[in-house]
């Protein structure tokens, strides 16, 4: 039972599985092997991503308490590194309750569909050379649906839940994840623009110079995009602990809560995989390409540092302000940084639409005096709002000298 | 300048001729305007809008509970001025006590009248939220008073 | 298109990560704009008043350390003053500046917890409250030399302190306040200029003076507002008469302005416990008192002080005996929660939690 995928297969693309399909193949009819490589390959991302989300929530706790001056998880295991392990445990065994208000149905299904997209994304992902799980020639538009669907969740969570300080995180969550999705969109135009293509592959081997210093304000909208649709600091306000205590799943206990947590610390992980594919050359590195795999984790762990760094610093916006900041700052930046792009492909690209590393650079370089001009520009004119002029003259009273 | 309390005999003189009949007569010489209850809200406000006295920050208001009677006590301070006074008057027997609210002249006699109702059993008239406030409404007492164990 | 809305109502506490201990606000929003607040508290009465009726006047110290639990030492000095002001007792000079010492030391403590949970409240991971806490906990230390307890302290007795200061106290306060400098500036480049924090807390929840006058409001947040009226400076007791030191006024009566008055205010703190060492000179540290205090019949006093959160007042009557007829108790926190709605109506959910943070009320001593 000698299985070879066809060549025309949509999966033949993907080497993982094209290696486990004809590996199975020589013990089972091919349509079973078909299927089993396919559940494996599941098997794999689903596992893959909530192990990462374990780690990277080991490496969190420790990096804030080390920023904070103490210690952080430190008791089982080397450096405490099992402590994901113990609080997953814990949380196992907890009672899984439901609030006696809330909708039974949608309640149950929060957790799965919020895990679904941080899973999903990583399936286009190329985490090294040719390991692509699913190399769509759609790559971006796929990870930009894919992740709306977290607004669906949590709006779900929020309505079913019977809570209000669930509604209150589940109206700002959605309405974050709203705004957001429009710069984020628009910055990874230029990308698209400056690639020539949306399959993630051919964005990482576009990557002769990384985009990150040919983009340079499309990568911040990214990252600044990214965190509010994480839900981290700054922009946590879906879930702001000292307003609305948990909001949208406050009311989420067990297994559900685990998972829900998982979908958070696997979300950076994901969304830090997308931005190094995107911004950082991807799996892309010097010396041998088999070790594309390490350098993806190592870029991906820097890009999750800056997370962690930014959430044990910044102070919280409100509302209003973060959607400001979204669509009378970032909106702006990115269209600027389009408009910018698509004029310097229009006159740069050679007669086969290709732009050369030379011109890349070049692109660099006007970019970065784009991006601090922008910067410039946009920081004078909201100055008076971070530093606003008193308005209080009600003072009635005249103030006795002190001293 | 230090804070000084304000003398008591300037202070009835001043009062005692804007509101004649407010002050009641033969009480203890303790340094405090002696006021009749019905008409400590009137001194209140003279207190407070007086040019030369101007107490506009009320330091607080006690109860005590002296069985046969209630002594209810104002510290009063001015910014302005920079000087204190103590203001007292007397509520004869237990039962259906009541005193003219200051509510309306310093607002932070909200919270101190409420305690003194809720504690002590004694009623502002005019208070517009009087409810109990360390204590739950409909419990039995007022738990201040001497008499309650 | 017209969307139907209608008011919200929700129950801001007791149980919440950001009421300050078990404090209740019951909110209606329209939106997430408040349109009604109201404060129900309570919930941690033990009737500190109706107790210190039963007890005698030493017992009672133990009793003014569960008031502000932050801030005891404070406490426990300006009930003492009440009842060395009803007995007419005469302080030791070695006392009057262990008390002013260890009040500042403990408004630094206060003040720090204030500041870390009003960040807090703003929305940091915690990082600015470890920040102070890390300070905080070298003051307790420093109480604990000192008394052997780090919260509920009861270092003041009428007639003095507990204690004179162990040998080792004062390396240990150089040392903390050589420390302290560097800390402190850790936190203050945090924060203080921090773009994010400013845009939360400028321009909200304006406390104009005269509302605050009116609502008998005190202490860091009437200073915010614009009048620098201070006990320690205005009625001096202890030994703040012998000290040089400002009072931090600010002008917009904002959460920005609360915060930074605070801030100012561990500075000044600083400098008067820097002074109190100086100055310091041996002596006895509590007068001749006996056990059990027997005050004139029908005496009373009113014992105020600067409290880290405002005028702190003891009314003091006593009918003769060994306990006091009547412990009136005149708690600042509780006082200045009567502005809450004032401040609170009109602006957002996310402004009200740090509105109530830059208030920095403590439920010990609202509930008393």
């Amino acid at each position: 039972m000698d299985c070879v995928l066809a060549p025309d297969n949509i999966l033949h693309d993907t080497l993982l599985f094209r290696v486990i399909y004809e590996w199975v193949g020589q013990l089972l009819p091919c349509g079973l092997s078909y299927a089993v490589a396919g559940i494996a390959i599941m098997l794999l991302l689903v596992n893959g991503v909530l192990l990462g989300a374990g780690g990277f929530s080991w490496l969190e706790r420790r990096l804030i308490g080390r920023f904070q001056n103490r210690v952080g998880p430190n008791r089982w295991g080397p450096f405490g590194a099992l402590q994901p392990m113990a609080d997953l445990f814990k949380l196992l065994f907890k009672e899984d309750l439901v609030p006696r208000g809330a909708d039974r149905i949608v309640f149950t299904i929060v957790p799965v569909a919020m895990m679904a997209p941080v899973v999903l994304m990583m399936a286009v992902v190329p985490f090294a050379k040719d390991t692509a799980l699913a190399n769509l020639n759609v790559g971006v538009l796929y990870v930009l649906a894919v992740t709306s669907i977290t607004s669906i969740a949590i709006f779900m969570a929020g309505w079913a839940s019977d809570n209000r300080y669930a509604l209150f995180g589940a109206s700002r969550g959605v309405a974050v994840l709203i705004s957001y999705e429009v710069p984020v969109v628009m910055s990874l135009l230029g990308v698209v623009l400056v690639a020539g293509s949306m399959a993630l592959d051919d964005i990482v081997s576009a990557q002769t110079v990384p985009f990150l210093l040919v983009q340079p304000m499309a990568f911040f909208v990214f990252l600044a995009g990214t965190s509010a649709e994480l839900n981290r600091t700054p922009f946590d306000l879906a879930e702001a602990e000292s307003e609305i205590i948990a909001g949208y799943h406050i009311e989420y206990s067990g297994v559900k809560f685990a998972l829900i947590q998982a979908t958070e610390f696997g979300a950076v992980l994901t969304s830090s995989a997308v931005m190094v594919t995107l911004f950082l050359s991807g799996w892309s590195g010097p010396f041998s390409d088999y070790l594309g795999w390490a350098w993806f984790l190592l870029k991906i762990g820097v890009l999750a540092f800056i997370f962690s760094w930014v959430r044990a610093t910044f102070p919280r916006l409100r509302i209003d302000q973060l959607l400001a900041f979204a669509w009378k700052f970032l909106l702006p930046l990115s269209i600027i940084n389009l408009f910018a792009t698509a004029l310097e492909v229009y006159f740069l690209r050679n007669d086969a639409g290709m732009l050369t590393t030379n011109d890349l650079w070049l692109m660099a370089g006007i970019n970065f005096g784009v991006a601090f001009a922008c910067l410039l520009t946009f920081g004078t004119l909201i100055q008076d709002k971070v530093r606003p002029a008193k308005s209080l003259t009600a003072a009635s009273l005249s103030s006795p000298e002190v001293g | 300048m230090a804070v000084q309390q304000l003398g008591v005999v300037e202070l009835a003189e001043k009062v005692g001729g804007a509101l004649p009949e407010s002050l009641a007569p033969d009480r203890p010489d303790d340094g405090a305007l002696w006021v009749n209850a019905p008409k400590i809200a009137d001194v209140a406000a003279f207190l407070r809008s007086d040019a030369g006295l101007d107490f506009n920050f009320l330091s607080s208001i006690s109860a005590v509970d002296y069985i046969s009677h209630f002594d209810v006590v104002y510290h009063l301070t001015s910014f302005s001025k920079r000087h204190t006074a103590l203001m007292k008057t007397r509520l004869d027997g237990r039962y259906e006590l009541a005193l003219p609210t200051v509510y309306h002249l310093w607002r932070g006699a909200d919270f101190q009248e409420r305690e003194i109702w809720d504690l002590m059993g004694i009623r502002f008239e005019g208070h517009p939220n009087l409810k109990r406030i360390m204590l739950w409404e409909g419990f039995d007492g007022h738990p201040l008073r001497k008499d309650y164990l | 298109m017209s969307i139907r809305t209608e008011p919200m109502t929700v129950n801001i506490g007791p149980q919440h990560p950001s009421t300050h201990g078990v404090f209740r606000l019951r909110v209606t929003f329209d939106g997430e704009e408040i349109i009604e607040v109201e404060p129900i508290f309570g919930y941690l009465h033990r009737g500190t008043e109706k107790l210190a009726e039963e007890r005698n006047y030493t017992q009672i110290v133990t009793l003014t350390d569960r008031l502000d639990y932050v801030s005891s030492m404070i406490n426990n000095q300006a009930y003492c003053l009440a009842v060395e002001q009803l007995m007419g007792l005469e302080v030791p000079q070695r006392a009057k500046y262990l008390r002013t010492l260890t009040a500042e030391l403990q408004r630094v403590a206060s003040h720090l917890m204030g500041i870390g949970f009003f960040l807090q409240d703003l929305g940091t991971l915690g990082t600015p409250l470890m920040y102070a806490f890390r300070s905080r906990e070298k003051i307790l230390d420093l109480f604990e030399m000192l008394c052997g307890a780090r919260i509920t302290l009861s270092y003041s007795r009428p007639g003095g302190v507990f204690f004179d200061a162990p040998e080792d106290f004062w390396p240990a306060l150089d040392q903390f306040l050589a420390d302290f400098h560097s800390e402190f500036q850790e936190l203050e480049q945090l924060v203080l200029e921090n773009e994010i924090v400013m845009v939360r807390t400028r321009g909200v929840s304006l406390l104009p003076l005269d509302v605050a006058i009116n609502g008998s409001v005190s202490g860091p947040t009437l200073r915010a507002s614009g009048l620098g009226w201070d006990w320690r400076k205005m009625a001096p007791y202890d030994a703040y008469d012998r000290m040089e030191f400002d009072v931090p006024v600010a002008t917009g009566g904002d959460n920005y302005d609360r915060f930074w008055v605070r801030i100012q205010e561990i500075h000044q703190s600083i400098r008067i416990v820097r002074q109190c060492i100086q100055q310091i000179e041996p002596g006895p540290t509590r007068a001749d008192v006996p056990l059990v205090l027997r005050p004139e019949p029908g005496a009373e006093a009113y014992g105020r002080v600067e409290a880290s959160k405002g005028e702190l007042g003891f009314y003091l009557v006593s009918d003769g005996g060994i306990s006091p007829y009547r412990c009136k108790i005149r708690s600042p926190s509780l006082m200045n929660l009567t502005v809450i709605e004032h401040l609170l109506v009109g602006w957002r959910l996310a402004d009200m939690i740090v509105t109530l943070g830059s208030l920095d009320i403590n439920l010990g001593e609202v509930d008393r």
